[in-house]
Protein backbone atom coordinates (compact mmCIF):
# COMPACT_ATOMS: atom_id res chain seq x y z
CA UNK A 1 0.00 0.00 0.00
CA UNK A 2 1.02 3.60 -0.61
CA UNK A 3 0.58 6.17 2.12
CA UNK A 4 1.15 9.84 2.84
CA UNK A 5 2.62 10.45 6.29
CA UNK A 6 2.42 13.79 8.03
CA UNK A 7 4.98 13.59 10.80
CA UNK A 8 5.90 16.01 13.56
CA UNK A 9 9.57 16.97 13.24
CA UNK A 10 11.33 18.85 16.01
CA UNK A 11 15.12 19.11 16.22
CA UNK A 12 15.24 19.44 20.00
CA UNK A 13 13.39 20.66 23.09
CA UNK A 14 13.90 24.32 22.14
CA UNK A 15 12.96 23.95 18.46
CA UNK A 16 9.47 25.11 17.52
CA UNK A 17 8.80 22.05 15.37
CA UNK A 18 6.56 21.55 12.33
CA UNK A 19 4.63 18.88 10.44
CA UNK A 20 6.45 17.40 7.44
CA UNK A 21 5.01 15.26 4.70
CA UNK A 22 6.58 11.96 3.56
CA UNK A 23 5.21 9.61 0.93
CA UNK A 24 5.88 5.91 1.54
CA UNK A 25 5.24 3.16 -0.94
CA UNK A 26 5.04 -0.65 -1.07
CA UNK A 27 4.07 -0.95 2.58
CA UNK A 28 2.88 -4.45 3.49
CA UNK A 29 -0.36 -4.67 5.43
CA UNK A 30 1.34 -7.24 7.68
CA UNK A 31 3.91 -4.73 8.91
CA UNK A 32 3.54 -3.25 12.34
CA UNK A 33 3.29 0.53 12.48
CA UNK A 34 6.85 0.73 13.84
CA UNK A 35 8.16 -1.44 10.99
CA UNK A 36 6.53 0.98 8.58
CA UNK A 37 8.39 3.78 10.40
CA UNK A 38 11.61 1.76 10.03
CA UNK A 39 11.04 1.62 6.27
CA UNK A 40 10.52 5.38 6.17
CA UNK A 41 13.66 5.97 8.25
CA UNK A 42 15.70 3.66 6.00
CA UNK A 43 14.51 5.71 3.05
CA UNK A 44 15.43 8.98 4.84
CA UNK A 45 18.90 7.70 5.72
CA UNK A 46 19.51 6.58 2.12
CA UNK A 47 18.50 10.10 1.01
CA UNK A 48 21.02 11.56 3.46
CA UNK A 49 18.31 13.02 5.67
CA UNK A 50 17.86 12.92 9.43
CA UNK A 51 15.75 9.87 10.40
CA UNK A 52 12.66 10.38 12.55
CA UNK A 53 13.34 9.81 16.26
CA UNK A 54 10.72 7.64 17.96
CA UNK A 55 10.64 5.53 21.12
CA UNK A 56 10.47 1.72 20.95
CA UNK A 57 11.90 -1.24 22.78
CA UNK A 58 10.24 -4.65 23.19
CA UNK A 59 7.93 -4.39 20.18
CA UNK A 60 5.55 -6.87 21.75
CA UNK A 61 3.30 -4.56 23.75
CA UNK A 62 4.75 -5.00 27.21
CA UNK A 63 7.40 -2.34 27.73
CA UNK A 64 5.37 0.84 27.26
CA UNK A 65 8.06 2.65 25.29
CA UNK A 66 6.36 3.15 21.93
CA UNK A 67 4.07 6.12 21.85
CA UNK A 68 2.86 8.20 18.85
CA UNK A 69 -0.46 9.99 18.48
CA UNK A 70 -1.76 8.56 15.22
CA UNK A 71 -4.65 10.16 13.35
CA UNK A 72 -5.88 11.85 16.51
CA UNK A 73 -5.63 8.81 18.76
CA UNK A 74 -3.02 7.50 21.17
CA UNK A 75 -1.42 4.35 19.67
CA UNK A 76 -3.68 4.85 16.64
CA UNK A 77 -7.10 3.42 15.86
CA UNK A 78 -6.64 0.01 17.49
CA UNK A 79 -8.11 -0.89 20.90
CA UNK A 80 -6.06 -2.57 23.61
CA UNK A 81 -2.86 -2.27 21.59
CA UNK A 82 0.34 -0.29 21.68
CA UNK A 83 1.79 1.24 18.50
CA UNK A 84 4.07 -1.75 17.97
CA UNK A 85 0.99 -3.99 17.99
CA UNK A 86 -0.85 -1.80 15.49
CA UNK A 87 -0.68 -3.28 12.02
CA UNK A 88 -0.82 -1.51 8.69
CA UNK A 89 -3.94 -3.49 7.76
CA UNK A 90 -5.74 -1.00 10.00
CA UNK A 91 -5.20 1.54 7.22
CA UNK A 92 -6.23 1.75 3.58
CA UNK A 93 -4.13 2.27 0.49
CA UNK A 94 -3.86 6.00 -0.22
CA UNK A 95 -4.54 7.06 3.40
CA UNK A 96 -2.98 10.16 4.91
CA UNK A 97 -1.72 9.43 8.42
CA UNK A 98 -0.92 12.12 10.99
CA UNK A 99 1.81 11.13 13.45
CA UNK A 100 2.46 13.36 16.46
CA UNK A 101 4.24 13.03 19.80
CA UNK A 102 2.34 12.79 23.12
CA UNK A 103 1.28 16.34 23.91
CA UNK A 104 1.46 17.44 27.54
CA UNK A 105 3.23 20.11 29.55
CA UNK A 106 4.53 17.30 31.78
CA UNK A 107 5.89 15.34 28.76
CA UNK A 108 8.27 17.74 26.98
CA UNK A 109 9.37 16.76 23.49
CA UNK A 110 13.00 15.66 23.33
CA UNK A 111 13.17 15.17 19.57
CA UNK A 112 10.55 14.50 16.88
CA UNK A 113 8.19 11.88 18.38
CA UNK A 114 10.21 11.21 21.53
CA UNK A 115 8.95 12.76 24.76
CA UNK A 116 10.36 12.76 28.28
CA UNK A 117 8.03 10.69 30.46
CA UNK A 118 10.16 10.86 33.62
CA UNK A 119 7.31 12.77 35.31
CA UNK A 120 5.74 9.31 35.76
CA UNK A 121 8.89 8.07 37.50
CA UNK A 122 8.77 10.98 39.93
CA UNK A 123 5.11 10.21 40.73
CA UNK A 124 6.14 6.62 41.55
CA UNK A 125 9.09 7.83 43.62
CA UNK A 126 6.72 10.03 45.63
CA UNK A 127 4.84 7.05 47.05
CA UNK A 128 4.30 4.18 44.62
CA UNK A 129 6.11 1.62 46.78
CA UNK A 130 5.79 -0.37 49.99
CA UNK A 131 8.40 -0.06 52.70
CA UNK A 132 9.75 -3.48 53.60
CA UNK A 133 11.73 -4.50 56.66
CA UNK A 134 15.06 -5.77 55.37
CA UNK A 135 16.76 -6.28 58.73
CA UNK A 136 16.91 -10.04 58.34
CA UNK A 137 13.37 -11.01 59.30
CA UNK A 138 11.66 -10.02 56.04
CA UNK A 139 8.31 -11.77 55.67
CA UNK A 140 7.66 -13.49 52.37
CA UNK A 141 4.77 -11.69 50.65
CA UNK A 142 3.20 -15.01 49.72
CA UNK A 143 2.69 -16.02 53.36
CA UNK A 144 -0.16 -13.49 53.68
CA UNK A 145 -3.46 -14.89 52.37
CA UNK A 146 -5.15 -12.54 49.88
CA UNK A 147 -8.67 -13.06 48.48
CA UNK A 148 -8.50 -14.08 44.83
CA UNK A 149 -10.75 -11.19 43.72
CA UNK A 150 -8.45 -8.64 45.41
CA UNK A 151 -5.34 -10.27 43.97
CA UNK A 152 -6.89 -10.20 40.48
CA UNK A 153 -7.95 -6.57 40.78
CA UNK A 154 -4.50 -5.56 42.06
CA UNK A 155 -2.91 -7.47 39.21
CA UNK A 156 -5.18 -5.76 36.67
CA UNK A 157 -4.05 -2.38 38.00
CA UNK A 158 -0.44 -3.55 37.95
CA UNK A 159 -0.60 -4.36 34.24
CA UNK A 160 -0.24 -0.61 33.55
CA UNK A 161 2.95 -0.25 31.50
CA UNK A 162 3.25 3.50 32.07
CA UNK A 163 3.16 4.30 28.36
CA UNK A 164 1.36 7.61 28.87
CA UNK A 165 -1.46 6.99 26.38
CA UNK A 166 -3.93 8.09 29.08
CA UNK A 167 -2.23 11.47 29.36
CA UNK A 168 -1.85 11.79 25.60
CA UNK A 169 -5.48 11.04 24.87
CA UNK A 170 -7.03 13.01 27.74
CA UNK A 171 -8.33 16.37 26.57
CA UNK A 172 -6.84 17.80 29.79
CA UNK A 173 -3.55 15.84 29.66
CA UNK A 174 -4.52 14.31 33.00
CA UNK A 175 -2.49 11.45 34.47
CA UNK A 176 -5.30 10.18 36.69
CA UNK A 177 -5.54 6.72 35.10
CA UNK A 178 -1.81 6.05 35.46
CA UNK A 179 -1.56 7.41 39.00
CA UNK A 180 -4.73 5.65 40.14
CA UNK A 181 -3.49 2.32 38.75
CA UNK A 182 -0.25 2.73 40.67
CA UNK A 183 -2.15 3.71 43.82
CA UNK A 184 -4.62 0.83 43.41
CA UNK A 185 -2.14 -1.98 42.82
CA UNK A 186 -0.87 -1.41 46.36
CA UNK A 187 -4.08 -0.17 48.02
CA UNK A 188 -5.76 -3.51 47.21
CA UNK A 189 -3.11 -5.61 48.97
CA UNK A 190 -2.44 -6.05 52.70
CA UNK A 191 1.19 -5.00 52.21
CA UNK A 192 0.01 -1.63 50.93
CA UNK A 193 -2.17 -0.74 53.92
CA UNK A 194 0.33 0.89 56.34
CA UNK A 195 1.24 3.60 53.81
CA UNK A 196 -2.09 3.72 52.00
CA UNK A 197 -3.18 7.24 52.93
CA UNK A 198 0.25 8.83 52.86
CA UNK A 199 0.87 7.20 49.47
CA UNK A 200 -2.22 8.58 47.76
CA UNK A 201 -1.62 12.08 49.12
CA UNK A 202 2.02 12.14 48.06
CA UNK A 203 1.39 10.71 44.61
CA UNK A 204 -1.47 13.15 43.89
CA UNK A 205 0.67 16.02 45.14
CA UNK A 206 3.49 15.00 42.78
CA UNK A 207 1.02 14.52 39.91
CA UNK A 208 -0.19 18.10 40.41
CA UNK A 209 3.36 19.39 40.72
CA UNK A 210 4.30 17.85 37.37
CA UNK A 211 1.61 19.94 35.68
CA UNK A 212 -0.82 17.24 34.55
CA UNK A 213 -4.42 18.38 34.04
CA UNK A 214 -7.60 17.49 35.93
CA UNK A 215 -9.92 14.56 35.36
CA UNK A 216 -13.21 15.38 33.61
CA UNK A 217 -14.33 11.72 33.74
CA UNK A 218 -14.70 11.59 29.95
CA UNK A 219 -13.40 8.01 30.03
CA UNK A 220 -11.18 8.49 26.96
CA UNK A 221 -8.16 7.13 28.87
CA UNK A 222 -9.87 3.83 29.60
CA UNK A 223 -10.80 3.42 25.93
CA UNK A 224 -7.29 4.16 24.66
CA UNK A 225 -5.34 2.32 27.37
CA UNK A 226 -3.48 -0.61 25.74
CA UNK A 227 -3.88 -2.59 28.97
CA UNK A 228 -7.55 -1.83 29.61
CA UNK A 229 -6.95 -0.13 32.97
CA UNK A 230 -10.39 0.70 34.34
CA UNK A 231 -11.91 3.96 35.59
CA UNK A 232 -12.67 1.99 38.77
CA UNK A 233 -9.08 2.76 39.74
CA UNK A 234 -9.69 6.50 39.42
CA UNK A 235 -12.78 6.18 41.62
CA UNK A 236 -10.74 4.23 44.19
CA UNK A 237 -8.07 6.93 44.22
CA UNK A 238 -10.72 9.68 44.54
CA UNK A 239 -12.17 7.79 47.51
CA UNK A 240 -8.81 7.15 49.16
CA UNK A 241 -7.66 10.74 48.71
CA UNK A 242 -10.93 12.06 50.16
CA UNK A 243 -10.63 9.76 53.19
CA UNK A 244 -6.99 10.71 53.70
CA UNK A 245 -7.78 14.43 53.36
CA UNK A 246 -10.73 14.29 55.77
CA UNK A 247 -8.50 12.70 58.38
CA UNK A 248 -6.18 15.66 57.84
CA UNK A 249 -3.01 13.74 58.54
CA UNK B 1 -0.99 25.30 39.11
CA UNK B 2 -1.76 27.09 42.35
CA UNK B 3 -2.92 24.52 44.85
CA UNK B 4 -3.44 26.46 48.04
CA UNK B 5 -6.20 27.65 50.34
CA UNK B 6 -9.65 26.46 49.38
CA UNK B 7 -8.36 23.96 46.83
CA UNK B 8 -5.20 22.26 48.08
CA UNK B 9 -5.12 19.80 45.16
CA UNK B 10 -6.55 18.97 41.75
CA UNK B 11 -8.83 16.42 43.42
CA UNK B 12 -10.23 18.93 45.90
CA UNK B 13 -11.27 21.07 42.94
CA UNK B 14 -13.15 18.10 41.55
CA UNK B 15 -14.85 17.35 44.88
CA UNK B 16 -16.08 20.95 45.03
CA UNK B 17 -17.29 20.71 41.44
CA UNK B 18 -19.16 17.49 42.20
CA UNK B 19 -20.67 18.72 45.48
CA UNK B 20 -21.91 22.01 44.04
CA UNK B 21 -23.14 20.26 40.88
CA UNK B 22 -25.24 17.75 42.80
CA UNK B 23 -26.55 20.48 45.09
CA UNK B 24 -27.62 22.48 42.04
CA UNK B 25 -29.40 19.36 40.73
CA UNK B 26 -31.49 19.42 43.93
CA UNK B 27 -32.17 23.10 43.33
CA UNK B 28 -33.40 22.28 39.80
CA UNK B 29 -35.91 19.80 41.22
CA UNK B 30 -37.24 22.32 43.74
CA UNK B 31 -37.39 25.10 41.17
CA UNK B 32 -39.19 22.85 38.69
CA UNK B 33 -41.80 21.69 41.22
CA UNK B 34 -42.62 25.33 41.99
CA UNK B 35 -42.75 26.32 38.35
CA UNK B 36 -45.06 23.46 37.37
CA UNK B 37 -47.79 25.49 39.11
CA UNK B 38 -47.75 27.68 35.99
CA UNK B 39 -49.68 24.90 34.25
CA UNK B 40 -52.61 25.61 36.57
CA UNK B 41 -55.00 27.90 34.72
CA UNK B 42 -57.37 30.66 35.83
CA UNK B 43 -57.53 32.74 38.99
CA UNK B 44 -56.70 29.79 41.21
CA UNK B 45 -53.48 29.20 39.24
CA UNK B 46 -52.50 32.84 39.45
CA UNK B 47 -53.13 33.01 43.21
CA UNK B 48 -51.33 29.74 43.90
CA UNK B 49 -48.23 30.83 41.98
CA UNK B 50 -48.14 34.31 43.53
CA UNK B 51 -48.59 32.97 47.06
CA UNK B 52 -45.78 30.52 46.33
CA UNK B 53 -43.59 33.38 45.04
CA UNK B 54 -44.26 35.37 48.21
CA UNK B 55 -43.34 32.38 50.34
CA UNK B 56 -40.14 31.79 48.35
CA UNK B 57 -39.00 35.41 48.75
CA UNK B 58 -39.86 35.85 52.42
CA UNK B 59 -39.63 32.56 54.35
CA UNK B 60 -36.32 32.60 56.30
CA UNK B 61 -35.30 28.98 55.61
CA UNK B 62 -35.86 29.52 51.88
CA UNK B 63 -33.70 32.67 52.14
CA UNK B 64 -30.87 30.57 53.56
CA UNK B 65 -31.33 28.01 50.78
CA UNK B 66 -31.37 30.68 48.10
CA UNK B 67 -28.11 32.16 49.38
CA UNK B 68 -26.65 28.65 49.41
CA UNK B 69 -27.75 28.33 45.78
CA UNK B 70 -26.12 31.64 44.75
CA UNK B 71 -22.96 30.53 46.51
CA UNK B 72 -23.18 27.09 44.87
CA UNK B 73 -23.45 28.61 41.40
CA UNK B 74 -20.59 31.01 42.09
CA UNK B 75 -18.32 28.28 43.42
CA UNK B 76 -19.20 25.95 40.51
CA UNK B 77 -18.34 28.72 38.02
CA UNK B 78 -15.11 29.88 39.70
CA UNK B 79 -13.96 26.30 40.24
CA UNK B 80 -14.85 25.50 36.63
CA UNK B 81 -12.74 28.40 35.38
CA UNK B 82 -9.80 27.29 37.55
CA UNK B 83 -10.09 23.75 36.17
CA UNK B 84 -10.27 24.90 32.56
CA UNK B 85 -7.25 27.16 33.04
CA UNK B 86 -5.23 24.35 34.61
CA UNK B 87 -6.30 21.95 31.85
CA UNK B 88 -5.30 24.39 29.10
CA UNK B 89 -1.92 24.88 30.78
CA UNK B 90 -1.47 21.10 30.93
CA UNK B 91 -1.39 20.97 27.11
CA UNK B 92 0.22 24.15 25.82
CA UNK B 93 0.89 22.72 22.34
CA UNK B 94 -2.26 21.22 20.84
CA UNK B 95 -2.44 18.30 18.45
CA UNK B 96 -2.66 19.06 14.74
CA UNK B 97 -5.16 16.24 14.34
CA UNK B 98 -7.52 15.29 17.14
CA UNK B 99 -10.25 12.68 17.15
CA UNK B 100 -11.99 13.17 20.49
CA UNK B 101 -15.19 11.56 19.27
CA UNK B 102 -13.34 8.23 18.96
CA UNK B 103 -13.14 7.69 22.68
CA UNK B 104 -15.39 10.09 24.61
CA UNK B 105 -18.93 11.45 24.50
CA UNK B 106 -19.68 14.89 23.10
CA UNK B 107 -21.11 16.37 26.28
CA UNK B 108 -18.19 15.17 28.41
CA UNK B 109 -15.81 17.00 26.08
CA UNK B 110 -17.82 20.22 26.07
CA UNK B 111 -18.74 20.76 29.71
CA UNK B 112 -17.14 24.22 29.87
CA UNK B 113 -18.89 25.46 26.73
CA UNK B 114 -22.22 24.05 27.89
CA UNK B 115 -21.67 25.54 31.34
CA UNK B 116 -21.01 28.95 29.81
CA UNK B 117 -24.30 28.79 27.89
CA UNK B 118 -26.08 27.81 31.10
CA UNK B 119 -24.44 30.68 32.99
CA UNK B 120 -25.52 33.16 30.30
CA UNK B 121 -29.03 31.77 30.62
CA UNK B 122 -29.00 32.11 34.43
CA UNK B 123 -27.93 35.77 34.10
CA UNK B 124 -30.68 36.50 31.57
CA UNK B 125 -33.27 34.51 33.50
CA UNK B 126 -32.50 36.36 36.75
CA UNK B 127 -32.73 39.67 34.92
CA UNK B 128 -36.09 38.61 33.42
CA UNK B 129 -37.81 37.55 36.64
CA UNK B 130 -35.66 37.58 39.79
CA UNK B 131 -34.57 41.20 39.33
CA UNK B 132 -38.10 42.32 38.38
CA UNK B 133 -39.57 40.55 41.41
CA UNK B 134 -37.03 42.03 43.82
CA UNK B 135 -36.32 45.48 42.41
CA UNK B 136 -38.71 46.11 39.52
CA UNK B 137 -42.22 47.56 39.36
CA UNK B 138 -44.66 44.72 39.89
CA UNK B 139 -48.37 45.33 40.40
CA UNK B 140 -49.76 43.98 43.66
CA UNK B 141 -53.13 42.74 44.81
CA UNK B 142 -54.55 41.13 47.95
CA UNK B 143 -55.31 37.45 48.52
CA UNK B 144 -57.28 37.02 51.76
CA UNK B 145 -55.93 40.34 52.99
CA UNK B 146 -52.29 39.50 52.22
CA UNK B 147 -50.65 41.79 49.67
CA UNK B 148 -48.85 39.75 46.96
CA UNK B 149 -46.77 40.75 43.94
CA UNK B 150 -48.26 39.50 40.67
CA UNK B 151 -45.20 37.57 39.44
CA UNK B 152 -47.60 35.29 37.57
CA UNK B 153 -48.63 38.31 35.49
CA UNK B 154 -44.99 39.16 34.80
CA UNK B 155 -44.33 35.61 33.56
CA UNK B 156 -47.47 35.51 31.39
CA UNK B 157 -46.60 38.90 29.88
CA UNK B 158 -43.00 37.87 29.19
CA UNK B 159 -44.06 34.80 27.19
CA UNK B 160 -47.22 36.42 25.76
CA UNK B 161 -48.25 38.71 22.91
CA UNK B 162 -47.52 41.81 25.05
CA UNK B 163 -43.81 41.04 24.59
CA UNK B 164 -42.79 41.55 20.96
CA UNK B 165 -39.79 39.31 21.59
CA UNK B 166 -41.82 36.50 23.17
CA UNK B 167 -41.04 33.92 20.48
CA UNK B 168 -37.33 34.71 20.75
CA UNK B 169 -37.55 34.40 24.53
CA UNK B 170 -39.25 31.00 24.26
CA UNK B 171 -36.60 29.82 21.81
CA UNK B 172 -33.79 31.06 24.06
CA UNK B 173 -35.30 29.33 27.07
CA UNK B 174 -35.68 26.06 25.19
CA UNK B 175 -32.12 26.17 23.82
CA UNK B 176 -30.81 26.90 27.33
CA UNK B 177 -32.63 23.83 28.62
CA UNK B 178 -31.03 21.71 25.88
CA UNK B 179 -27.64 22.99 27.08
CA UNK B 180 -28.52 22.14 30.69
CA UNK B 181 -29.63 18.70 29.52
CA UNK B 182 -26.30 17.97 27.81
CA UNK B 183 -24.40 19.42 30.79
CA UNK B 184 -26.28 17.05 33.11
CA UNK B 185 -25.99 14.11 30.69
CA UNK B 186 -22.33 13.93 31.66
CA UNK B 187 -22.26 15.92 34.89
CA UNK B 188 -24.71 13.95 37.03
CA UNK B 189 -22.91 10.59 36.94
CA UNK B 190 -19.51 12.28 36.72
CA UNK B 191 -20.06 13.85 40.15
CA UNK B 192 -20.43 10.38 41.69
CA UNK B 193 -17.23 9.23 39.99
CA UNK B 194 -15.38 12.29 41.36
CA UNK B 195 -16.37 11.28 44.87
CA UNK B 196 -15.21 7.75 44.14
CA UNK B 197 -18.74 6.35 44.34
CA UNK B 198 -18.41 3.64 41.75
CA UNK B 199 -19.25 -0.03 41.85
CA UNK B 200 -20.28 -2.64 39.36
CA UNK B 201 -23.61 -2.90 41.14
CA UNK B 202 -24.63 0.74 41.48
CA UNK B 203 -22.86 2.63 38.69
CA UNK B 204 -25.24 1.49 35.92
CA UNK B 205 -28.14 2.75 38.06
CA UNK B 206 -26.42 6.07 38.77
CA UNK B 207 -25.68 6.51 35.07
CA UNK B 208 -29.26 5.60 34.16
CA UNK B 209 -30.67 7.98 36.73
CA UNK B 210 -28.37 10.74 35.48
CA UNK B 211 -29.53 10.28 31.90
CA UNK B 212 -33.20 10.18 32.91
CA UNK B 213 -32.70 13.30 35.04
CA UNK B 214 -30.90 15.14 32.24
CA UNK B 215 -33.81 14.50 29.85
CA UNK B 216 -36.85 14.77 32.10
CA UNK B 217 -35.97 17.87 34.15
CA UNK B 218 -34.86 20.16 31.28
CA UNK B 219 -37.76 18.92 29.11
CA UNK B 220 -40.23 19.79 31.86
CA UNK B 221 -38.63 23.22 32.31
CA UNK B 222 -38.69 23.86 28.56
CA UNK B 223 -42.34 22.88 28.28
CA UNK B 224 -43.39 25.78 30.54
CA UNK B 225 -42.51 28.75 28.27
CA UNK B 226 -43.74 26.79 25.23
CA UNK B 227 -47.06 26.12 26.96
CA UNK B 228 -47.47 29.71 28.19
CA UNK B 229 -46.72 31.04 24.70
CA UNK B 230 -49.17 28.71 22.97
CA UNK B 231 -52.12 29.28 25.32
CA UNK B 232 -51.81 33.02 24.84
CA UNK B 233 -51.69 32.81 21.02
CA UNK B 234 -55.47 32.63 20.59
Amino acid sequence: MNLTLKVWRQNGPEDKGRMETYPVSDISEHMSFLEMMDVLNDQLVRDGKDPIAFDHDCREGICGMCSMFINGEAHGPGRGVTTCQLHMRSFKDGDTIYIEPWRAQAFPVIKDLVVDRSAFDRVIQAGGYVSVNTSGNTIDANTIPIPKADADEAFNAATCIGCGACVATCKNASAMLFVSAKVSQLALLPQGQPERELRVKRMVEQMDKEGFGNCTNTGACEVECPKGISLTNIARMNRDYLTASLKGE
Amino acid sequence: MSNKGLFPSSLSKKYAMAATGLFLCLFLVGHLLGNLQLFQSGEAGRDAFNEYALFMTTFPLVKVLSYATYFGILLHVVDGILLVRANRAARPVRYVKENGAANAGWSSRNMAVLGTVVLAFIAAHMQNFWYVMHFGEVSTYAIDGVEVKDLHGVVMEFFGPANGMALGAVLFYVIAQVAIGFHLWHGFASAFQSFGLRSEKYTPWIEGAGKAFSVVVPAAFASIPVYLYIIQLS
